[in-house]
C-alpha cells in the first residue's frame, strides 16, 4: 500500500464488518416500516396520478363488479330469490377477492414498476410486493364500511365468533397474496409473462369462490365432496367474511350457517391460514434465490 | 493494518453477467434450430480482492466497462457476486452511475424523504437535513414537481445532495460529476473532501486524473474485470497512460481543470 497524499483521517466506526445486503428476507421489512410506510404512501399518490376521478377509481372497480354479478347471478340466473340477502352474500365475498386479485396483479408487477429504485438502491426488495399488498388493504377499509352498512340495512346482528372469522378472512387473503405477490414479482422479472399468467389466475379466483353463487350450490353439486374446493385457502377467506358479516345478516343465522356454510368452518379457516403460511415460506425461498439476478435482468 | 480500522472488505469477488440473445419462445426455437448459443456468459468482475481502511479516499479508475460500477454496486449491496465475500462496516451512501434512483412521477420532495429512508436515515433527520439538501441541489421551484420533468442535471444534482448529506462512514461516488454544470461540480468536490476529511471511506470513480489527484490517496485499477493496478496515485495514473492526456489534448475538461483548479468527468 502506497504512502498516503494526505495524512490518514481516523474515525472509529462503532459497526460490525457485514454483508451490505439485507439476509432476513420479509423480516426485513418489518424492520424498516419508516420506508415501507413513504413506498405505500407513494403507490397511493402514484397508483392514480393523472387522473381526474383519483382515489375514486379504486371503488368504481369494484362497485362495477358488484352490479354485474348482482345483475347476472341474482337477477338473471334468480339467485336473490333463493339466497337471502344475496347482496351482502356478494360484496362480502368481493372484498376479499377484490383484495386479493389485487394483491397479486399489482404485487406481481411491484418489481418491474420499481426498477430505477431496485437498480440504484440498496433497499431489501420484499419491500415492493408487500408495499403492494398494503395499498391493497388500505383500499379495503372503506368497503368494509360500506358493508357494515349494507349488512346493518339487512338486520345484521353482530356475534363474537363472527368477529374472529373476520380478522381469520383477512388474514388468509394477506398471507396468501403476500405470498403469490412475492413469488411472482420475482419471477415477473425473469419473464415478463407472469403478469399475464397472474391475470387468467385472477379469473379462476373470481369464479372458483363462493362469491356470486353460495356454498350450498358446489356442495349439492358434489354431493358434499368439496375438500378439493375447500383446499383453496380463498375460500374460506370469503366463506370467513360471509359468516363474519352476511350469515348475521340473514332471519336465521344458525339455520344459514348451518346450511351455506360447510361444517368445521374454524378448523377449515385455521387450516387456510396455516396453508397460506407455508406458501409463504415457500415463496420467500424462492424469492431470495431468484432475488439475487434481479438488478441484472431488470432491464 | 489493524483490523478493527477496516471499512471494506471484498474478497476473491467474481460476478458473471448472462447475455440472453433471443428472448421469445420464436426467436429461441429458430436459434436452436440454426444451432446459434442462446446465451453467453460474461465476467464483470473476476476474482478482485483488496481491503479498504477506514478514512481512505481510494480512487477506482479503468476504461469503460472495465466492472467499476459492478464493483461498486457489489459494494453498495445493490448486487450480490456469484463468489467471494464483500464485507463493509457502517453506513453506506453514494451514488451509483450517474443519477439516483428516484421514481419518476413523484415531486422532488417526495423522492427526497424516500432516498433518505433508504440511505438509512430517519424521518426527524430528513426533515433537519431537508433545507440543506434542497439549497445544495438548487432545483428551485421545481421541488413539487415530478422528477420526470427535471432535467438530467437537476436529476443528479438532487440524488447527489441527498446522498452526500447522510452521515455515511462509506460514500461511494460513481461519475458523480459527469453531469454536473462547473459551478456544481465545484461544490461537489468541496463537499467531497469536507467528507473524506470527516475521515469517511471515500471510493470515487473518476476518469478525470486531475481530481482523482486531488480527492484520493490510493488507486485501484480495474483492467476488464481484473484488479490490474493498486497502489500510489501517480503510478496508478501513469499506469493507465491517463498522464499524457493533456499533450495529446484528449481530455479538455483536464485542461480546464488545471485552469480552475478543479477536477471534472468527461
Amino acid at each position: 500500500m502506497s504512502a498516503p497524499a494526505t495524512p490518514m483521517r481516523r474515525r472509529p466506526v462503532d459497526a460490525p464488518l457485514r454483508p451490505p445486503w439485507s439476509e432476513q428476507g420479509i423480516l426485513e421489512v418489518f424492520r424498516h416500516r419508516y420506508i415501507l410506510s413513504l413506498l405505500v404512501r407513494r403507490e397511493i399518490a402514484a397508483r392514480y396520478q393523472g387522473s381526474v376521478l383519483g382515489l375514486l377509481w379504486s371503488y368504481v372497480n369494484p362497485l362495477s363488479q358488484f352490479f354485474i354479478y348482482y345483475f347476472v347471478m341474482g337477477i338473471l340466473f334468480g339467485r336473490a330469490q333463493r339466497t337471502e340477502d344475496f347482496a351482502v352474500h356478494v360484496f362480502a365475498g368481493l372484498i376479499v377477492v377484490h383484495f386479493f386479485t389485487e394483491t397479486m396483479n399489482a404485487g406481481t408487477r411491484s418489481i418491474v414498476r420499481n426498477k430505477s429504485l431496485v437498480q440504484k438502491m440498496a433497499v431489501p426488495r420484499e419491500m415492493f410486493p408487500v408495499a403492494s399488498m398494503l395499498v391493497s388493504l388500505f383500499h379495503v377499509v372503506p368497503q368494509v364500511a360500506i358493508l357494515l352498512v349494507a349488512t346493518l340495512i339487512s338486520g345484521w346482528r353482530p356475534d363474537a365468533m363472527g368477529l374472529v372469522f373476520g380478522v381469520l378472512g383477512l388474514l388468509i387473503s394477506m398471507t396468501l397474496g403476500t405470498a403469490l405477490a412475492l413469488m411472482f414479482s420475482a419471477a415477473n422479472v425473469f419473464l415478463r409473462d407472469v403478469s399475464n399468467a397472474v391475470n387468467v389466475l385472477s379469473n379462476f379466483v373470481r369464479f372458483g369462490v363462493p362469491m356470486m353463487y353460495p356454498y350450498t350450490l358446489v356442495a349439492q353439486r358434489f354431493h358434499g365432496h368439496t375438500s378439493i374446493y375447500l383446499l383453496n385457502p380463498i375460500t374460506e377467506a370469503v366463506l370467513a367474511f360471509q359468516r363474519a358479516f352476511w350469515v348475521g345478516a340473514t332471519s336465521h343465522p344458525a339455520h344459514t350457517a348451518h346450511i351455506d356454510m360447510p361444517p368445521n368452518m374454524l378448523w377449515l379457516s385455521l387450516r387456510a391460514l396455516v396453508i397460506s403460511l407455508v406458501i409463504l415460506a415457500i415463496a420467500q425461498s424462492t424469492f431470495t434465490r431468484l432475488e439475487r439476478r434481479i438488478p441484472e435482468r431488470l432491464l | 493494518m489493524r483490523k478493527e480500522d477496516r471499512s471494506i472488505v471484498v474478497r476473491h469477488v467474481s460476478k458473471t453477467f448472462t447475455l440472453r440473445y433471443h428472448r421469445t419462445l420464436k426467436q429461441m426455437s429458430v436459434a436452436m434450430l440454426r444451432q446459434q448459443e442462446l446465451s453467453d456468459s460474461f465476467l464483470a468482475v473476476n476474482d478482485v480482492s483488496f481491503t479498504v481502511q477506514q478514512g481512505e479516499s481510494i480512487g477506482l479508475m479503468g476504461l469503460n466497462g472495465s466492472g467499476k460500477s459492478t464493483l461498486l454496486k457489489m459494494i453498495n449491496g445493490i448486487m450480490r457476486p456469484d463468489s467471494g465475500k464483500v464485507l463493509t462496516r457502517g453506513r453506506t451512501a453514494g451514488l451509483i452511475a450517474t443519477g439516483a434512483g428516484f421514481h419518476p412521477q413523484l415531486s422532488g420532495r417526495d423522492n427526497v424523504y424516500l432516498n433518505a429512508a433508504i440511505l438509512g436515515m430517519s424521518e426527524a433527520e430528513t426533515r433537519r437535513k431537508f433545507d440543506d439538501i434542497v439549497e445544495f441541489a438548487d432545483i428551485g421551484r421545481f421541488l413539487d414537481s415530478p422528477v420526470g420533468h427535471y432535467s438530467s442535471g437537476m436529476f443528479a444534482r438532487l440524488g447527489f445532495a441527498v446522498a452526500i448529506h447522510v452521515d455515511a462512514d462509506i460514500f461511494l461516488a460513481d461519475e458523480v460529476l459527469a453531469v454536473g454544470d462547473r459551478p456544481f461540480k465545484k461544490k461537489c468536490l468541496a463537499k467531497m473532501q469536507e467528507i473524506r476529511d470527516s475521515g469517511t471511506t471515500l471510493f470515487y470513480v473518476s476518469h478525470a486524473a486531475g481530481s482523482v489527484r486531488k480527492m484520493c490517496d490510493r488507486v485501484i485499477v480495474l483492467e476488464k474485470g481484473h484488479k490490474a493496478f493498486d497502489g500510489d496515485v501517480d503510478e496508478g495514473i501513469k499506469f493507465l497512460h491517463y498522464d499524457d492526456d493533456n499533450e495529446n489534448a484528449l481530455d479538455i475538461e483536464e485542461e480546464m481543470a488545471d485552469d480552475e483548479e478543479l477536477g471534472a468527468d468527461i
